[in-house]
């Protein structure tokens, strides 16, 4: 049980850190697309800032996160590969579509425009398909006829849940990016570019908070053993609510470190990086020890444990040696101000 | 059409066109180093410039290779979830360690391309060593698990079960070394002849002579000696490769020889085509007692025929034609080269006519067509079998159903991006005139890799 745990832990780590990088990067390709023609503000620039060097590492972080399902729960990964033949392929053409297109924008700058559209497009559409795996997960959807897994589409698509989870990771991820993208263009002293995230940043909070409502509201009807389990831990959820008054406080009150500005947006990104760990805690271990309801446990599609612990060795020598190599990266672009304030 | 069938198609489309990506992927960094350190050495500009329109080439070719592998790498669990499921439990480490690759080959290509002003010369060097480390590593571990499905290790099996699993048994089995060295090797290849090619065709279209030209002069011999030299090494480690198939999946090694009956004094059959009905091949030369000296280093070694396995257990017959047209491209490979050294050497000739400069453009497409021979030959020559003798296609294939209408989308979206890629590669460069960077690169000051105009 105790490698099982550790596995789904370490899985669920790679699924936070992908959500919140994912938000960020498909978040500021949507607004790099929606701020194109204001040249003035700089909004758009300080979200290519931040988006050209980090796509191919947040990039990776989905087929870590692929790689891990299927070496640490092979048979999971059999009955996820079965059942979401159709819309993980539709994520992976746009995703295609999504990173060429945004390689391309900056290379051909003359025909910026348009490529720019088919990224940021592709691109803001993949987090709610990502995020409708967790209600297929939840096994309402799947049909086990002839001995085989099968998704059920038309069921699917009729659901009310899954629409309150694909507004919510949509909004969110435009939450999200606008509080990375206005910590940002705050440092770099962009100060256009920052009044025009805090204000979408102070718009969509709300938003995704009314959306994260609906799908606990839906949740009781359609899954219910999941929305018992995670209602069990109320403490934490509220705990998780007064974090994002928290992010209302970095949006509206004044700066207490710079006189003459309004919002403290890096208390802001902290505070909701907590929320979302704290309400992710508590759906995933609401959702234990299912990986698929109610046929796939943790248990029965855990791998190996020789090749548990093979695997588990090179995670940790993996990120030991990566580490530095990530920090190094953080310092070059996300705290470099000859990086963040360059011209052009 | 079956549905198994058009699952092999739809995941042999993605890999077909991903290979292309990603082994030029592996190859530029290479190329892309030699000209920084041909720099650091001659302190001629000219290989700066070279290093910065790899550099943008390559950066656009990820823009494609990095998307159609994630394509290939989750298609692998949605396409073939039995085939992922024995690999998640006997050999994941492969994959999982090809992720720290891919993060030190992102990380750093990053740093390398929008840090190259910022960061001190020799860190820009580790940078790029760094991405060419990464990129190498990412292409040995995924070829490793394509080794492991020929010649699978580190496990029991029995009545359906793995049982006694080692993964890293698995990791090191028997064709590891030598297949992730061919990969590796080839992929050196392409990547010099691909830049070999663009090099001769500019140099086609300018004055012998001129300030582009030279340029392109020195990018086509550094170039061709790395070529030719990764393609002797490729040829000497597939002479190995061929004689881990005689020893480990004769009957790959006898469909790819068009070989039936099971003889000492072999002969190696080259060209013609391979009739099942007759058993025999027709239209070939044969070189008496070749095959056997090949893959046993002696005339006497007994090669297996096809005849001794059950038919439905042969691998498709064509692969000898695949087969033949790999090793055929890559001993042409060694040998232009050394005719364009012979010109300028022995016959002591200053310029390059146009057809050895066309033949010279040939090469970078002939390369990729070896990889791609190379490729379907190792993979269909595998049939029936996805994991050998353990696992059969058929049985690890996902069992939904009407996969066509998921096919004619992903061909369309690989139409999409192969036209693209290629418009914006013509676009950057001729709006980043090879003028325009030299004259970037000999302004202190003035900014070149970040450049873009």
């Amino acid at each position: 049980m105790a490698d099982a745990l550790i596995a789904i832990t370490v899985l669920w780590g790679f699924v936070f850190i992908y959500a919140v990088m994912a938000t960020m990067d498909f978040g500021a390709g949507f607004w790099s697309m929606v701020y194109i023609n204001r040249e003035k503000t700089r909004a758009t620039n300080i979200a290519n800032r931040y988006l050209s060097p980090t796509w191919e590492v947040t990039n990776t972080f989905i087929v870590a996160l692929v790689v891990a399902v299927y070496s640490l729960f092979p048979t999971a990964a059999y009955n996820l590969g079965t059942i979401l033949l159709i819309p993980g392929s539709i994520i992976l053409l746009l995703l295609a579509l999504r990173s060429a297109f945004l390689v391309f924008s900056n290379i051909a700058t003359e025909y910026k425009k348009p490529l720019t559209y088919i990224s940021g497009i592709a691109g803001i559409i993949i987090p709610g398909l990502l995020i409708s795996v967790l209600p297929i997960t939840h096994g309402k959807f799947v049909d086990y006829g002839d001995g085989f897994a099968n998704l059920n589409l038309g069921r699917l698509f009729s659901s009310p849940n899954v629409y309150a989870f694909i507004g919510f990771a949509i909004c969110s991820t435009l939450f999200l990016s606008s509080l990375l993208l206005a910590d940002y263009s705050k440092t770099a002293g962009e100060m256009d570019a920052y009044r025009v995230y805090l204000r979408d940043g102070r718009i969509l909070g709300p938003i995704s908070l009314i959306f994260a409502f609906l799908i606990m509201f839906t949740l009781q009807n359609e899954a219910e053993w999941l929305y018992e389990r995670m209602m069990d831990d109320l403490p934490l959820l509220l705990i998780s609510v007064a974090f994002f008054l928290i992010i209302g406080v970095g949006l509206y009150a004044p700066s207490i470190f710079q006189k003459g500005v309004m919002g403290m947006p890096r208390l802001s990104v902290i505070a909701a990086t907590l929320q979302y760990l704290i309400a992710s805690y508590v759906y995933g271990k609401a959702h234990l020890p299912y990986i698929i309801y109610p046929n796939v446990t943790i248990e029965s599609a855990f791998t190996d444990p020789n090749s548990f612990r093979a695997v588990f060795i090179t995670y940790i020598v993996g990120f030991a040696i990566l580490f530095p190599g990530f920090i190094y990266f953080w310092s070059l672009f996300m705290h470099d101000k000859k990086y963040l304030r360059q011209k052009g | 059409m079956d549905d198994l069938f058009i699952a092999r198609s739809l995941f042999g489309t993605t890999m077909a066109f991903h290979i292309i990506f990603a082994t030029i992927g592996v190859g530029l960094p290479l190329m892309i180093l030699a000209a920084e350190l041909t720099y650091q050495k001659t302190k001629d500009q000219d290989y700066v410039v070279m290093a910065k329109r790899w550099t943008k080439a390559f950066a656009v070719l990820l823009g494609v290779g990095i998307p159609t592998g994630t394509i290939a790498g989750v298609q692998l669990s949605l396409l073939w979830p039995g085939f992922m499921e024995v690999i998640g439990r006997v050999m994941p480490l492969p994959f999982q360690i090809e992720i720290y690759a891919f993060f030190i080959e992102a990380l750093f290509m990053s740093i390398y391309v929008y840090a190259a002003e910022r960061i001190a010369p020799w860190m820009r060097i580790a940078s790029l060593i760094l991405v060419a480390i990464g990129a190498l590593s990412s292409a040995v571990l995924i070829t490793n698990v394509h080794a492991f499905q020929g010649t699978p290790a580190g496990f029991r099996y029995e009545n359906g079960q793995f049982t006694d699993i080692n993964p890293w048994e698995a990791f090191f089995n028997p064709s590891f070394f030598v297949t992730a060295g061919h990969v590796a090797l080839s992929a050196y290849v392409v990547g010099a002849f691909v830049v070999a090619s663009v090099a001769a065709f500019k140099m086609r279209k300018h004055e012998t002579g001129t300030r582009v030209y030279q340029l392109h002069q020195k990018a086509l011999k550094l170039t061709l000696i790395l070529g030719c030299l990764f393609a002797f090494l490729t040829a000497l480690n597939g002479h190995e490769s061929a004689q881990y198939l005689h020893e480990y999946q004769p009957e790959k090694l006898a469909a790819a020889e068009g070989l039936f009956e099971t003889q000492s004094h072999a002969p190696l059959a080259i060209g013609g085509v391979t009739d099942k009905e007759t058993k025999e091949i027709k239209g070939a030369i044969e070189i008496p007692w070749a095959l056997s000296f090949l893959a046993g280093n002696s005339f006497d070694t007994v090669v297996v025929g096809l005849n001794d396995f059950p038919e439905d257990e042969w691998p498709p017959l064509f692969i000898h034609t695949l087969f033949n047209g790999m090793v055929g491209i890559g001993s042409i490979l060694i040998v232009i080269p050394l005719l364009v050294w012979a010109w300028r050497k022995l016959l002591k000739k200053d310029h390059y006519p146009k057809p050895l400069l066309w033949i010279l453009v040939c090469t970078g497409p002939l390369a990729v067509l070896a990889i791609e021979f190379g490729w379907i030959f190792a993979c269909t020559g595998r049939q029936p079998w996805v994991i050998y003798r353990i696992l059969k296609t058929a049985e690890s294939a996902t069992t939904a159903t009407n996969l066509s209408t998921l096919f004619i989308l992903f061909i369309a979206v690989y139409i999409i991006l192969a036209i693209a890629v290629v418009l914006v590669l013509l676009y950057f460069f001729r709006k980043n005139t090879e003028l325009d960077d030299i004259e970037r690169a000999e302004k202190k000051n003035v900014p070149l890799y970040s450049s873009n105009t």
